[in-house]
């Protein structure tokens, strides 16, 4: 028995779950309170004992089925089949050497650079990919911190609430008499930001780009959300939780089904504010969407959709690379349905534009609670 | 793993060892589980593990902890989570008054090994406050108390890190007491809505299991067995419209709470069936967004009432 939970438990590494030994060992246990001769009590020890999410169901019924049909895992399949979604253009390259001779015979290498500053302005739909590799280590550096709140946590203060601990621990000195009185008060902390990005075609010159730029908050250490909108939504918060940005992104195109398939934004802001939204993730927080606002479905969805959006969130920002286009106005018919539900909007097509949006996040840290809105 | 040699035994109901056991008696007692769920019980009490209850608000969660402590014959220990809940609140608190009163008691007896011994006294249990974790911690019955620690999603990271040592170890470290072991480790569920993504640290130390609505069937049978005064005919037309109401992609989508609800109005408006009048009377409790109940009207209420041929 042992042994044919030890190769289940393979199996279900395999197929993605995270089935480490301390839960192998957490399920032969359950196995032995149970009767491991009845499939249905394998079954239910397995699910108890192995899965941690509601994720995890389906791939556990998967591997279940295929393991105890004695179909050896020749059925399983990888149910995140691997993405077309290249990052090979990503990868960094030294810079191009070009090697000349001049007249007097001497060798001289010529470094192709980009002077910073004038990448900062350049739109990244014109990149090369050594300025893509240079861009990286701009994003970096750059930090990303949410507004802040009050928290209810209390930390020690010269005025608020009255604290009786350390009141107390005072009193001692002075014979049991409070001759000083200690205070506390709500402590403050960033707002969580919400960052969706969308990954449609229409995107693709930006949406890399903007990926790291969600990576490089995911590791700052802020309490950073990050999905992906496509045909689906996708999130990829923990995927973007390594620090290797390579690594970091390709976990998270693998993680994604749909890389540069159609939009429908309205259906997948609709999952987003249906499954995380409004059971807290977006409540008082900072949320982005990065989109050029390409709706292919019913406009309508999405007006509805960023509306209860705007009424959860603390502040909505938008940002569409297109707009830095001169003359642009909001043509695209989803972007014109969601700007009325919009607080901030900006462009996000160069690198300055990515500190503006930066600013933007931390800006309202300024604003008190039930400030602004 | 620590508790691979440890001998935790756990807290069974007597005269039940299988799980179909369990459920009879769980449904002696109101509560109709599924086999999944009620071998996730059976595995966590006689595992003597944590077991961590997901789903949609309002299919039963928090039910099972006050279902285990009726079947289990011991105290129900809760501790509600919210943001910011801290040690003072969850574990806790020294009684500053009293302590106060104490110090000047020492004070009016005035003689120097008298306030030296005084002091001393100053933190002691007796002095200390104890809220749930701790209450359930030393709890000394013969049967572990049942430890509900409900939407632990609600609760910030700081806090969740602070469960983990207490799950493990079913310990709580006072740093002017010492420790204090469970004498036996408290039944203990946790509930999470998924508002975020609880710390897989905190999941790994306990039995995970996910409470899907009921189907049709088993909600049926729910509603008799909660509202008894529903008539059959009654309880089917509202589990039915229930049932329907879940499908029509709602912003909250109706819970088994809901259809409880909704069933006790109608018993007490003295509903025999379903018809439209009373559907939009009552939907309130049932449907609770303003959007929602245009929806659901908008959408027929014959599809409700299942005299639309459904």
């Amino acid at each position: 028995m042992l042994r044919a939970a030890v190769t289940f438990g393979r199996l279900l590494r395999r197929a993605g779950l995270a089935a480490g030994p301390d839960r192998m060992v957490e399920f032969v246990r359950a196995l032995e309170e149970l009767d491991p001769d009845r499939r249905e009590d394998v079954y239910w020890a397995g699910r108890v004992t192995l899965c941690s999410r509601r994720e995890d169901l389906e791939l556990y019924d998967r591997a279940f089925r295929a393991f105890w049909e004695r179909k050896e895992g020749r059925a399983l399949k990888r149910s995140k089949t691997r993405m077309s979604f290249s990052l090979a253009d990503d990868s960094v390259q030294p810079p191009k050497k070009t090697v000349e001779r001049n007249e007097s015979g001497e060798e001289m290498v010529r470094l192709r650079y980009s002077p910073v500053d004038i990448l900062r302005k350049k739109d990244f739909a014109l990149y090369t990919s050594e300025e893509h590799a240079e861009l990286n280590k701009l994003l970096g550096d750059l930090k990303l911190s949410g507004a802040l709140r009050r928290s209810r946590r209390l930390e020690p203060a010269p005025r608020g609430r009255h604290d009786p601990r350390r009141t107390l621990r005072g009193a001692m000195r002075t014979g049991g008499e409070p001759m000083r009185h200690r205070y506390r008060k709500a402590r403050s902390r960033p707002r969580r930001v919400v960052m969706l990005c969308d990954i449609s075609g229409s995107m693709a010159s930006y949406s890399r780009v903007l990926l790291r730029f969600m990576h490089a908050g995911v590791i700052s250490g802020e309490r950073l959300e990050a999905f992906v909108l496509g045909t689906r939504l996708t999130r990829i918060t923990r995927e973007l939780a390594t620090k290797n940005p390579d690594r970091a992104l390709s976990e998270a195109s693998e993680a994604v089904r749909d890389w540069s398939g159609g939009t429908r934004i309205g259906d997948t802001m609709k999952e987003f504010v249906d499954r995380w939204g409004q059971r807290g993730m977006a409540r008082g927080s900072v949320v982005v969407i990065l989109s050029d606002g390409w709706d292919r479905g019913d406009v309508e969805v999405l007006a509805e959709q960023m509306m209860r959006l705007h009424r959860l969130a603390y502040k909505v920002i938008w940002v569409n690379p297109l707009k830095a286009a001169p003359g642009y106005r909001p043509l695209a018919r989803g972007m014109a349905a969601a700007l009325p539900h919009v607080d901030v909007f900006l462009s996000g097509h160069n690198f300055e534009s990515l500190e503006e949006l930066a600013w933007a996040i931390a800006g309202a840290a300024s604003e008190r609670e039930g400030g602004a809105r | 793993m620590s508790e691979a040699g440890n001998e935790r035994r756990g807290a069974l109901p007597p005269g039940v060892s299988r799980s179909q056991e369990l459920r009879k008696r769980l449904q002696g007692e109101g509560y109709l589980a599924d086999e999944g769920l009620s071998t996730a019980i059976l595995l966590a009490l006689k595992l003597g593990r944590p077991l961590f209850l997901e789903g949609e608000a309002g299919v039963g969660k928090t039910e099972v902890a006050k279902v285990l402590s009726r079947l289990l014959d011991t105290p129900l220990i809760r501790l509600q989570c919210y943001e910011g809940i801290d040690v003072n609140q969850a574990v806790y608190e020294w009684d500053y008054a009293r302590q106060l009163l104490h110090i000047r008691t020492a004070e009016a007896f005035g003689a120097e090994e008298d306030r030296q011994r005084f002091e001393d006294e100053l933190y002691t249990r007796q002095f200390l406050v104890g809220r749930p974790l701790l209450q359930a911690i030393e709890y000394e019955g013969s049967t572990p108390p049942v430890l509900l620690i409900d939407e632990v999603d609600r609760a910030d990271d700081e806090f969740e890190a602070f469960l983990l040592e207490i799950l493990s170890d079913f310990a709580i470290t006072i740093p002017e007491i010492g420790t204090i072991h469970a004498h036996r480790p408290p039944v203990a569920i946790l509930t999470s809505n998924r508002t975020r993504e609880v710390h897989d640290a905190l999941k790994r130390r306990c039995l995970y299991f996910y409470i899907d609505h009921p189907g049709l069937e088993r909600e049926v049978d729910i509603v008799r067995l909660r509202v008894p005064g529903a008539e059959e005919r009654l309880a089917r037309q509202v589990a039915t419209a229930v049932q329907g109401l879940r499908s029509m992609d709602l912003y909250k989508p109706p819970g088994v709470a809901e259809t409880l609800d909704w069933t006790e109005a109608l018993v007490a408006l003295g509903a025999k069936e379903l018809d439209e009048a009373l559907i939009e009377a009552t939907l309130g409790s049932v449907v609770k967004y303003r959007e929602d109940q245009q929806r659901a009207l908008g959408a027929g209420l014959q599809l409700l009432t299942g005299t639309g041929g459904v």
